[in-house]
C-alpha cells in the first residue's frame, strides 16, 4: 500500500503514539483488503462498547487511549451492555459491571464521539449523499449503508473503525470502489416472506456469499424486513453488501434459498418451543417499527416480560409521538443504549429460553448468552403472547 | 508466504483448524481455550501456538478478543491464514502478533503439531 509522506511520518511515530497505533492498524487492514492507498472518510461508527464483549483489557485500552486520542470525523458508537436508567430493574447486574461500563462510556465520550450507543446509526442521523466514504464497524449498519444507503464502507472491525475515526481515513479496498463485482445471485424462492424469513435469508446469504451478493425474487421489503436481512447477513459471515436485482446476471453463480435452506437455518437457531421472556430489537427498533408495534398492541397486553430495545434518540422521539406510552401500557419494557445481542440484562439464572423475531439476536442469545431461542415473526409473537 | 499483514518473527507449535474462527464467542479471552463445541479444536488452547486457520468470521469486536488474549498472555505467537479479514488483521496489528496469508498449497502443507518459525523479514516459514 502506498502512503503519503505525512502518513509515513505518522506510521513512524513522528506524530505520537496514538496516531502511530492508528496507522499500524490501517496499514494491516489495507494489506488485508488489497487496498492501494488510504482515502478520507466522513463518518465512523465504532463497535467495542459493551463491557461484556471487550472485558478488562478493552476497558483499560480505551481508558489509556482516550487520554490523548480525539476523533477527527463524525463518530457514533454501538450499544453498551446495559441501560443506566434501568439498572435497579435488574438485580443480578453487579457493581463491577456498572463501573467498568461507565468507564468505557466515558472514554468514548472523552474522545469526542456522539453518545448514540446504537447499532442503528441510520435511524438517528440522515445519511450523507450517495457514494460518501464512511467506516462502519457494526455489521448490520455497514451492510445497510452499502446496500440501502448508497454509502461506501468495508465491514470494518472495531479497531479499523476506531483508527478511521482518529485519522479520518480508511483503506481504499474493493468495496469502496465504483463497481463491486458480485459473483453470486441468491434466488429467493419463498412467497410473501415476513421479517423472520428475511433474517434467515440474510443469515444464509452471509454464509454462502463472499463480499457482495445479488438477491433476486424479492419485491420491496418493508423496513423491518430490510433491517432483519442486514442483521442476519452480518452475523454469519464476511458478506458486506447485497443488491436486489430483477434480472439474474447470466454469468453469476446461482444459489436457491427455498424451503429446505430456510428450514436448515431455522433448525440451527430455533431451539425452544416457547420463551420465558420476549425481546424485540436487534437491530434496535426505529421510529417506524415502534409506530407499527404500538398499533399492533392497541387493546392488548403482554402475558410475559417483553424487552423492547431502541436507541435513546429514537426513544425520545417515539415518546413524544405517544408510541412508547402505548407499548409501556401493554407491558413492554423500553430499554435504550443496549440491545438483545450480548446484553447481560437477560438473567441466565432465571431465563432458559427467549422468544424473538431477530435472527441476529437468536445467534448471540444462543452462542454467547447461552439460552435457548424460540423464533417467531412479530405478528405471531403478538398473537401468541398477548391477550 | 504470499502476503505479510503484520510483521514480526515468532515460533511455536502449529495448531491447525479448517474452520473459520469467530474470535468473539469461540475463544475464552482470558485463557485462550476454544469454548465452542462446533470447532474441531474444541477445548484446545491457542496460547503460545502458531494458529493456522482459513480466516476470521463474525463480530467486528473479535479484534478486541485478540487484543485481550495478548494482554492476558494467552495469545498465539503468530497467525497464518488463507484469506485476510479486517477483524483478525486489525486485532493482530494492535496486539503485535505476526500475521501472514499463504496460498492454499502452503496452507495444506503446514502440519498440525509441528514446531515452526514464521519470519516476515526473510519471508519464510521454516521447521
Amino acid at each position: 500500500m502506498e502512503l503519503t509522506a505525512e502518513e509515513k511520518a505518522a506510521l513512524n511515530g513522528e506524530h505520537g503514539k496514538t496516531l502511530q497505533t492508528a496507522y499500524r492498524i490501517l496499514v494491516a487492514t489495507g494489506e488485508a483488503t488489497n487496498a492501494e492507498k488510504l482515502v478520507p472518510i466522513k463518518w465512523a461508527h465504532l463497535s467495542g462498547v459493551n463491557y461484556n464483549t471487550i472485558g478488562d483489557s478493552g476497558e483499560q485500552f480505551l481508558r489509556e487511549l482516550s487520554k490523548d486520542a480525539r476523533v477527527k470525523v463524525k463518530a457514533t458508537v454501538n450499544p453498551m451492555g446495559i441501560d443506566f436508567d434501568h439498572i435497579s430493574d435488574f438485580y443480578h447486574i453487579d457493581d463491577e459491571f456498572v463501573q467498568k461500563q461507565a468507564s468505557i462510556r466515558d472514554s468514548y465520550i472523552r474522545m469526542g464521539v456522539e453518545p448514540t450507543f446504537s447499532c442503528t446509526p441510520y435511524e438517528i442521523f440522515d445519511l450523507p449523499e450517495k457514494n460518501t466514504q464512511v467506516s462502519f464497524a457494526e455489521s448490520n449498519a455497514a451492510i445497510f449503508a452499502n446496500s440501502l444507503g448508497g454509502l461506501k464502507t468495508n465491514k470494518e472491525s472495531a479497531f479499523s473503525a476506531l483508527a478511521s475515526a482518529i485519522t479520518g481515513k480508511s483503506p481504499y479496498s474493493d468495496l469502496r470502489k465504483e463497481n463491486v463485482t458480485t459473483p453470486m445471485t441468491i434466488r429467493m424462492k419463498m412467497d410473501n416472506p415476513n421479517e423472520l424469513d428475511f433474517g434467515m435469508l440474510g443469515f444464509f446469504a452471509g454464509k454462502v456469499g463472499d463480499t457482495s451478493v445479488n438477491i433476486s425474487g424479492v419485491s420491496k421489503p418493508n423496513r423491518r424486513s430490510c433491517k432483519a436481512l442486514c442483521g442476519g447477513m452480518g452475523t454469519s459471515g464476511t458478506c458486506a453488501k447485497f443488491q436486489f436485482v430483477d434480472n439474474e446476471d447470466e454469468k453469476s453463480e446461482k444459489v436457491d434459498f427455498g424451503k429446505e435452506e430456510m428450514n436448515e437455518v431455522f433448525d440451527e437457531l430455533n431451539t425452544a418451543e416457547k420463551g420465558d421472556i420476549i425481546t424485540l430489537g436487534s437491530p434496535q427498533l426505529g421510529l417506524e417499527e415502534l409506530s407499527d408495534l404500538s398499533k399492533m398492541l392497541k387493546g392488548k397486553s403482554f402475558e410475559k416480560r417483553c424487552m423492547v430495545f431502541c436507541s435513546r434518540a429514537v426513544q425520545k422521539q417515539a415518546r413524544s409521538l405517544d408510541y412508547i406510552n402505548e407499548i409501556e401500557r401493554a407491558g413492554g419494557e423500553i430499554l435504550s443504549d443496549c440491545c438483545t445481542c450480548l446484553t447481560p440484562l437477560i438473567d441466565t439464572n432465571e431465563t432458559d429460553a427467549v422468544t424473538t423475531n431477530s435472527i441476529k439476536g437468536a445467534y448471540y442469545l444462543k452462542n454467547s448468552t447461552g439460552v435457548d431461542v424460540n423464533l417467531k415473526p412479530l405478528s405471531k409473537i403478538i398473537e401468541d403472547e398477548t391477550k | 508466504m504470499s502476503k505479510i499483514i503484520v510483521e514480526g518473527k515468532a515460533q511455536g507449535i502449529v495448531l491447525k483448524t479448517t474452520s473459520p474462527i469467530n474470535f468473539l464467542g469461540a475463544v475464552d479471552k482470558k485463557t485462550g481455550v476454544i469454548q465452542d463445541k462446533k470447532y474441531d479444536i474444541f477445548k484446545k488452547s491457542i496460547k503460545g501456538t502458531v494458529l493456522v486457520f482459513p480466516h476470521g468470521i463474525g463480530s467486528s469486536v473479535g479484534a478486541y478478543t485478540i487484543y485481550s488474549l495478548k494482554s492476558n498472555q494467552s495469545a498465539p505467537t503468530a497467525m497464518i491464514c488463507q484469506k485476510a479479514d479486517l477483524t483478525v488483521a486489525s486485532g493482530c496489528a494492535l496486539a503485535n502478533i505476526p500475521m501472514i496469508v499463504v496460498s492454499s498449497e502452503e496452507f495444506d502443507s503446514i502440519q498440525d503439531g509441528n514446531q515452526i518459525t514464521v519470519d516476515t523479514k526473510s519471508e519464510k516459514i521454516f521447521n
